[in-house]
Parts: C-alpha cells; sequence; structure tokens
C-alpha cells in the first residue's frame, strides 16, 4: 500500500478528479495548503509597502492507494494538473503501514479501496 | 423651528453614528489580524456607549456651555440641564437645541475611535477604556469649545473648521501619532506591512464612512438649506478625485491600483474635504481631493517607513495629515459668495484667513501633542497601556475578551 500525497494548483482540482475518477480512484482527502516552489511566492502591496514571498494558494491531496493503482494514479494527476509551466506542484509517494476502515474494523488492502 | 431642517439633521445625526459602527468599526477590521478583529470591533462599540453618555453627563456642557473665558464650558449644561425641545439660537435657531446635541454627540463618539489606528492590536482594553474618557474630556471637549463654540477663542479669531477638519481629524491623528511613538512597535513589525485579514471588511467599511460622511458634513449645515447641498456635493467630489488620485499614484508607484489604496485615498479626500465643505466650491473641492491624495500617499507609504513608527492602521496618515491638509486648503480656496458666513481665502485675496488657519493647525497640534503625552503617562502608570507579551501574540480577542471571531473547527 502506498500513501500518494499531491500539492497541485488549485484550478486543476476538478481536471485531477476527473482522470482520477476514470482510473477508478474515488477516494481521497482534500486540503488547501500554502506554499512555494522555484517561483518563490509572490509579491503583495498594502499602502505601498511591498511584501515579497507571499505563500501561494495550493492544494493537496492525500490518496492511500494499493500497489496496482499507483501508477494509474500518478499519470492520472499527471494528465489533470500538468500545463508544462512552473507551479505545477508535486507528487509525494510514501509507503503506508496499515490502513483500517472505522465503521466495519476492515484492515488493509480491504480498506483502502 | 423648521420641520425640514430638524428632520435632516436627525437624520444626519443617524448617518454619523453609522461612521463609527459599522462603518469605522469594519474599515479598521478587516485592516488587523484575524486574531484582533474584535478588539476592534468592540473599541468601536464601547467609545460609541461610552462617550454618548459622557457627553451627556459633562461632556457636552464642557464643548458648548457658556463659555469661561473663551476656554472651556462650564457645568451649566451638564447632565443636560436646559438642554431641551427649544432651540439655542447661537447654534442652531431652527432645530431644537437636543437635536443640535446628540448631532454633536456623533462626533465625540468618532474622534476617538479614530485614535484607534494608532494602538491597535497591542493596548490593554481597560487602558483603552480610561484613555478614551480622559482625551474626551481634556482634548476634545476644550477644542470643540475652542473652535465651535459660542465665544470660544479660536472661533473669535475667525478660524473656519466646517464639520471637524481641526476639531475631530487633526486632533486625533496628531494624537495617534503621539500615542503610536510612546506604546512601540508591534511584535513583529519589522518595516513590513502586517497583512490585513480581510480587505472586504474594509471596502465595506470604508463605503459606510463615505455614506455616512454626508451626514457628518452636510448635516454640519444644520439646516436643509444651500449651504448643505454644496457640502454635500463638495464631499462627494473631493472623495471620488481622492479615490481615483490614490489609486492611479500607486499604479504609476507600484505597478498595480489597489482596492485599499483607492478606498485609502478616498477617506483621505473625505478628511480633507471636512473643513472646506461648506466654504468650497465643488472644482476647488477636487482639488483639496487630488492634493491630499498625493500628499497622504507619501506620509503612508514613503515617510512612515522612512521613519519606521508603527501607526498601525494610519491614523495618523490619513486623519492628521489629511484634516491638516484640508484645514489648510479652507484658508486657500473659501469663498464667501459660497458661504456668507465664512470668509475669502488666500485664493480671493485674503491671505488672513490662510495664516489663521495655519494658527489653529499649530495650537491643535501643541495642545494634543502635550495633552496625550500627559494622559498616555497617567494611564501608563495607573493600569500599563500596553498588554502583556503573550498575550498580544495570542491576539487581543481570546486575552482581553476571551472570545474569537472565526472558527477553524466546528
Amino acid at each position: 500500500m502506498k500513501l500518494i500525497i499531491a500539492i497541485i494548483q488549485p484550478h486543476k482540482l476538478e481536471a485531477v478528479k476527473k482522470e482520477l475518477e476514470a482510473v477508478e480512484v474515488n477516494l481521497m482527502t482534500v486540503t488547501n495548503v500554502l506554499g512555494q516552489g522555484r517561483q518563490k511566492g509572490h509579491t503583495e502591496i498594502y499602502r505601498g509597502a511591498k511584501e515579497a514571498g507571499g505563500l501561494l494558494n495550493k492544494v493537496r491531496l492525500d490518496i492511500a492507494v494499493n500497489e496496482d493503482f499507483v501508477e494509474p494514479t500518478i499519470a492520472a494527476i499527471n494528465k489533470g494538473a500538468r500545463t508544462g509551466g512552473v507551479g505545477d506542484g508535486k507528487i509525494f509517494i510514501v509507503d503506508l503501514h496499515e490502513c483500517i476502515r472505522i465503521s466495519s474494523g476492515e484492515r488493509g488492502g480491504k480498506a483502502i479501496g | 423651528m423648521n420641520s425640514g431642517d430638524t428632520a435632516w439633521v436627525l437624520t444626519a445625526t443617524a448617518l454619523v453614528l453609522l461612521m463609527t459602527i459599522p462603518g469605522l468599526a469594519f474599515f479598521y477590521g478587516g485592516l488587523v489580524r484575524r486574531k484582533n478583529v474584535l478588539s476592534i470591533l468592540m473599541q468601536c462599540f464601547i467609545i460609541l456607549c461610552v462617550i454618548s453618555l459622557q457627553w451627556m453627563l459633562f461632556g457636552y456642557s464642557l464643548a458648548f456651555g457658556p463659555s469661561f473665558h473663551g476656554i472651556i464650558g462650564n457645568l451649566d449644561w451638564a447632565g443636560l440641564n436646559g438642554v431641551g425641545m427649544a432651540p439655542n439660537p447661537a447654534y442652531a435657531a431652527t432645530i431644537p437645541h437636543s437635536v443640535f446635541m446628540i448631532f454633536q454627540a456623533m462626533f465625540a463618539v468618532i474622534t476617538p475611535a479614530l485614535i484607534i489606528g494608532a494602538y491597535a492590536e497591542r493596548v490593554k482594553f481597560s487602558a483603552f477604556l480610561l484613555f478614551t474618557i480622559l482625551w474626551s474630556t481634556f482634548v476634545y471637549d476644550p477644542l470643540a469649545h475652542w473652535v465651535w463654540s459660542t465665544g470660544g477663542w479660536l472661533k473669535a479669531l475667525g478660524g473656519l473648521d466646517f464639520a471637524g477638519g481641526i476639531v475631530v481629524h487633526v486632533s486625533s491623528g496628531i494624537s495617534a501619532l503621539i500615542l503610536a511613538l510612546l506604546l512601540g512597535k508591534r511584535i513583529g513589525y519589522n518595516h513590513k506591512p502586517i497583512r490585513p485579514h480581510n480587505l472586504p471588511f474594509t471596502v465595506m467599511g470604508g463605503a459606510l464612512l463615505w455614506f455616512g460622511w454626508f451626514g457628518f458634513n452636510a448635516g454640519s449645515a444644520l439646516a436643509a438649506d444651500g449651504i448643505a447641498a454644496n457640502a454635500f456635493v463638495t464631499t462627494h467630489m473631493a472623495t471620488a478625485a481622492a479615490g481615483l488620485t490614490w489609486a492611479l499614484i500607486e499604479w504609476w508607484h507600484n505597478g498595480s491600483p489597489t482596492i485599499l489604496g483607492a478606498v485609502t485615498g478616498a477617506v483621505a479626500g473625505l478628511v480633507a474635504v471636512t473643513p472646506a465643505c461648506g466654504f468650497v466650491n465643488p472644482m476647488n473641492a477636487m482639488f483639496i481631493g487630488i492634493m491630499v491624495a498625493v500628499i497622504c500617499y507619501l506620509a503612508v507609504a514613503v515617510i512612515k517607513a522612512k521613519l519606521g513608527y508603527d501607526d498601525s492602521l494610519d491614523a495618523f496618515g490619513v486623519h492628521g495629515v489629511g484634516g491638516t491638509v484640508g484645514t489648510i486648503a479652507t484658508g486657500i480656496f473659501a469663498q464667501k459668495s459660497i458661504n456668507a458666513a465664512g470668509a475669502d481665502g488666500l485664493l480671493f485675496g485674503n491671505v488672513h484667513q490662510l495664516f489663521v488657519q495655519g494658527l489653529m493647525v499649530v495650537v491643535t497640534i501643541v495642545f494634543a501633542v502635550v495633552m496625550t503625552f500627559v494622559i498616555f503617562k497617567v494611564v501608563d502608570a495607573i493600569i500599563g497601556m500596553r498588554v502583556e507579551e503573550n498575550n498580544e501574540v495570542m491576539g487581543l480577542d481570546l486575552t482581553q475578551q476571551s472570545e474569537a471571531a472565526y472558527t477553524v473547527i466546528e
């Protein structure tokens, strides 16, 4: 089992969701996050005072999948989120020790999807 | 007595109330961080409660009561004794005396509320309360007496202040600067802006200020007449000019016109036209608006950054500087053909008026600086003006009021 963490542009969320649904990845947790990458954030101006380095709005997806679904999920996120420019985001993949469905107590691969 | 005049001044009174809450409260409330927004709303709200009562008990009598040598009113009208339904011809012959009193009450309320902008996000509530009552009694009431009351010494000199450029804006603005200097910077303020938590609040508050200001300025005619109409038009045009000018300056200077800039410029325009609105024509009001936007922009965006004091929400930069610009401009652009009860300014051949206006500014600044310094030291000694460091970091909403504006988790 793997936990896939994707940081994407907020306006790409709908496209990514559509691509994930197409490969039957339907379960995810979505949060609003702030971050910066190579573009080093942005500049805001308040009454003539400049503040550089403001963090940008991003969306984070947390998706837990069985091994078979790892590559399709990555492909779906890439397809939905990519514009080819800076700020498109990142995908991180980490091993997942355990997964428990609270309603039934099921564990492991059965509980994940 | 005139029913039209009475109806208008009563309406204008309600409009001026709207300037403090929710106008100023949200204008300032949006500019602070989310942990302090309720402290601003609370300060504005409580000032309305406390100063209204102070005004009834003794403030009105000190400001407008029978004069003691032009310096201060005596206490003959304390508790509104004798301030009833019959007009007081010395102030307004066509409306009940009580209507004049309650209209003026709203001015007494908003003036200390303007100062909040200087000490926002770091003042103890108890100290704020004591400071406000003392400041209102020992700074606002005497100044209102000098400039507006029958027998006031600045009025006797011929100083012009139609709706409170001196009494309201210069006095609160310069006091704000002294407070910002005495109180010191907010933790974390290092020549970098602290980001406003809700600019839509600020825009809504600023728009309500514009709306309410028609009552403030046109209501100051104390009649539903041609002077009120002129004040209404000049107020509007100066504000429009200042809002646009500020946005254009930003566009040129920083690359983007901001809504915070436009609304700040509009408020600066409102401030500057306040002393002038009943004495100048609409074209000159527009020039006043353009002028004040340029000067206040320099004060807020350039000079404040250079000097490094933390006037949190620019109470000095907008109200102190804007009020001074407006008071001087009144000495330039005032014309008797607009208002026979006024005077001609520099442009109409009367150098003397400019001198009198300058004198009023200097007197007000000296008086407000000295008194604010003394009152600050007294309150600081008794209560302590500034909150503890950990309270400031946690925010005033939680530490002063035990409540939070926004929940993150249900």
